[in-house]
């Protein structure tokens, strides 16, 4: 793990309408680390990685990527910053195939400068293959595909691009056991290539067994951030429901 | 639908009829052939209706046809434009009136401005007046877009307003005359016996149109071959290259078989100093030259929601805007253009329309914005977003025109062409959805 964190949050914030969904938050992560954040719905979590990502404008704090401060200010911002994100939602557009969908805003062109949907139809067949050696409605919308299979198109596009920070939004909410186990493996192969990665699950099994260090927030405000070494799942439990650190207090 | 991806079981394949089959491997669209039907059903139906009822069938004759073309063409040309705002969710209800402004100004650069300094003429009046028209669509389609994506007002809004703002500014900048006539060479442009391209130039653009039927088969083929994606079998290629290329000369067949009426040749005869013969000169019409516009603008539309990342990014924002958006997509932006562009085909369209006209009146292009959004509808573009085709669009076109021109020969009066075509909107429409719930 180098000196120099990959992604610092420094005193973010972000209020719509008067209510602070992240109010005063700072948190990093290292290369090859795997930070978890939890909390309840609407404790903020999903709102912070949104800044991250460049979904949401924050209203204060600053943003530094590998010791240099970063202006994002859009999806394209972020991706620019190798920042990849996997979004609860999925963002895919359902009418598109699923080349379609993991290049949308990259597309492979030709020299003609137009898209090139067999290469990229190509490219699909091989990084899905990897992922998930089921997929095999290439040519069809991705409506027509089940949670799990859109599931492996939104991974798929995340990592195909060679991130160096990756976010992902509950990832595993609609897999079944077998998928979560895959999505599981991949994290960790992810992380052995120096990858960081932001987590956000329910789980808190899940992210005792994934992650390097967890985050807890709850009302916008981060509770604490502890390595998993040394919590137990209840300390993390209590922080969740009741916001506030047990190891602070003892 | 069928899909060779996917890995058919040896049981599925024996329960599947030939007709199937047939579809699955050529990979037709069956919508796309059921349009097809409908529309071959309602030429034949007002032939025969004509025929058996006024005693002459009126509809399938190169006459009919070739006018029906010419007909088409503005409609034709802003559907296409109308099936990309109706994909991203937008509607745009000014086309007409667009189209009758822009109409007025063209009228007036080229009759009131431009003779006072180039003189009555001038060979470049006609190339001004047009780009002035195109201009002027640009920028009040990119007005209308800026306002719909930046100042946030939705696009009925906006748009039912130009419906009212473009329909009086022609009356107002025409003081309510009729401008004309328009320039000569600007008249071509709409049509008649001048305005088309003749029996040499129309088997020049049917054999183009051959080659092109062709390598697109090849090309398609061979590509399919680099990537290793599974091929249609030979007889298919075969079967939908001869389908193309048959449908392509069938169709310069049938516009060089209108000739000349016995008059313009007369004339023409009498300005060449040819010797009429007792039985006529038969000179043929061929592609009138706003079919060609409309042909044109087809093949650029499609290539551009096809094969550009703007096309594609048009059916994303359609999909889901949101997932756009998060994909780096400017999607205000997008909005702008599409209806910028959706203006410059009104532009074209305005330059046909009163080129055929042959002059400009502040109420040309009434109504059109419902028969375009019609086409459009009709050609299966889906009013929820994210679905439609070009092609389906100028299908839709046809359609429309198919039945408007059919009920006038027939002789049906102006009160019941409303209500057929009305409700033949709405059961297409109906018929889209059953289809569409099926098929899924």
């Amino acid at each position: 793990m180098s000196d120099t964190p990959l992604v610092q949050l420094k005193d973010i914030s972000i209020s719509f309408g008067g209510i602070k969904a992240v109010d005063h938050v700072s948190l990093d992560l290292h290369a090859g680390e795997v930070v978890g954040l939890l909390g309840h719905n609407g404790a903020g979590k999903s709102t912070l990685i949104k800044i991250l990502s460049g979904a949401y404008k924050k209203d204060g704090g600053e943003i530094w990527i590998d010791g240099k401060r970063a202006e994002i200010n859009s999806p394209r911002d972020a991706r620019d910053h190798n920042i990849e994100t996997i979004y609860q939602t999925l963002a895919l557009a359902d009418n598109l195939d699923a080349a379609s969908n993991l290049f949308l805003g990259r597309e492979l062109t030709s020299p003609m400068g137009f898209v090139d949907d067999a290469k990229m139809a190509a490219e699909t067949a091989k990084i899905m293959a990897r992922l998930n050696p089921n997929f095999k409605k290439l040519k069809e919308p991705v409506s027509a595909l089940s949670g799990g299979q859109r599931q492996s198109v939104a991974i798929a596009r995340a990592v195909y691009f060679n991130a160096k920070i990756l976010i992902m939004d509950e990832p595993t909410a609609a897999l079944g056991v077998h998928e979560t186990e895959m999505v599981a493996d991949l994290i960790k192969e992810l992380k052995d290539q120096g990858l960081g990665i932001f987590l956000i699950s329910h789980d808190t099994r899940e992210m005792m067994d994934l992650c390097d260090r967890v985050s807890v927030m709850k009302n916008g405000q981060m509770v604490g951030t502890e390595r998993v070494e040394d919590v137990t799942e209840d300390d993390i439990l209590s922080m969740i429901i009741l916001g506030k650190n047990p190891k602070a207090a003892a | 639908m069928s899909d060779t991806n996917t890995d058919t079981k040896a049981s599925d394949v024996k329960r599947e009829g030939a007709f199937a089959k047939f579809l699955r491997e050529t990979e037709v669209d069956t919508r796309l052939l059921g349009m097809l039907a409908a529309l071959a059903l309602i030429w034949i139906g007002f032939h025969y209706y004509g025929l058996f009822v006024n005693g002459f069938g009126a509809f399938l004759t190169p006459r009919n046809l070739w006018n029906l073309s010419v007909q088409t063409s503005s409609i034709g040309i802003m559907a296409t434009g109308m099936v990309l705002v109706i994909i991203t969710r937008h509607i745009d209800l000014s086309v007409g009136s667009m189209l009758g402004f822009i109409a007025i100004i063209m009228g007036t650069v080229q009759v009131n401005i431009l003779p006072q300094y180039l003189g009555l003429g001038h060979p470049m009046i006609w190339i001004i007046a047009i780009f002035a028209g195109l201009l002027m669509g640009t920028l009040l389609g990119a007005f209308q877009g800026w306002m719909i994506a930046y100042g946030t007002i939705p696009a009925f809004i906006v748009t039912l307003g130009g419906l009212l703002v473009w329909r009086g500014a022609g009356f107002l900048v025409a003081r309510g005359e009729t401008i004309a006539p328009v320039d000569a060479t600007f008249k071509l442009l709409g049509g008649g016996p001048f305005g088309a391209i003749g029996n040499t130039g129309s088997w020049i653009i049917g054999i183009l149109g051959c080659i092109a039927v062709l390598a697109l088969i090849i090309l398609g083929r061979r590509k399919r071959k680099t990537f290793g994606l599974p091929l249609r079998p030979v007889w298919a290629e075969t079967f939908l290259a001869a389908i193309g290329a048959g449908a392509v000369i069938g169709t310069t067949l049938l516009m060089n078989a209108y000739p000349w009426p016995k008059g313009i040749i007369k004339k023409y005869a009498a300005a060449e100093g040819i010797e009429v013969p007792p039985e006529g000169i038969f000179i043929s019409h061929g592609f009138a030259i706003p079919v060609l516009i409309l042909i044109g603008v087809t093949i650029a539309m499609t290539i551009l929601m096809t094969r550009t990342k703007f096309g594609r990014y048009v059916y994303a924002i359609g999909g889901n805007p949101e997932a756009a958006e998060l994909a780096g997509i400017n999607t205000r932006w997008m909005t702008v253009k599409i209806f910028a562009l959706m203006g410059f085909l009104t532009g074209i369209a305005s330059v046909v329309a009163s080129a055929r006209l042959g002059s400009a009146t502040a109420a040309l292009g009434t109504l059109d914005e419902l028969y375009v959004i019609a086409a459009a509808v009709i050609g299966g573009t889906s009013l929820a977003g994210g679905v439609g085709t070009i092609y389906g669009a100028i299908l839709g076109a046809i359609v429309m025109q198919s039945l408007q021109t059919g009920m006038v020969l027939i002789g049906f009066d102006a009160a019941i062409q409303q209500v057929v075509v009305g409700s033949v909107l709405v059961i297409a429409v109906f018929l889209d959805i059953l289809y569409r719930r099926n098929s899924k």
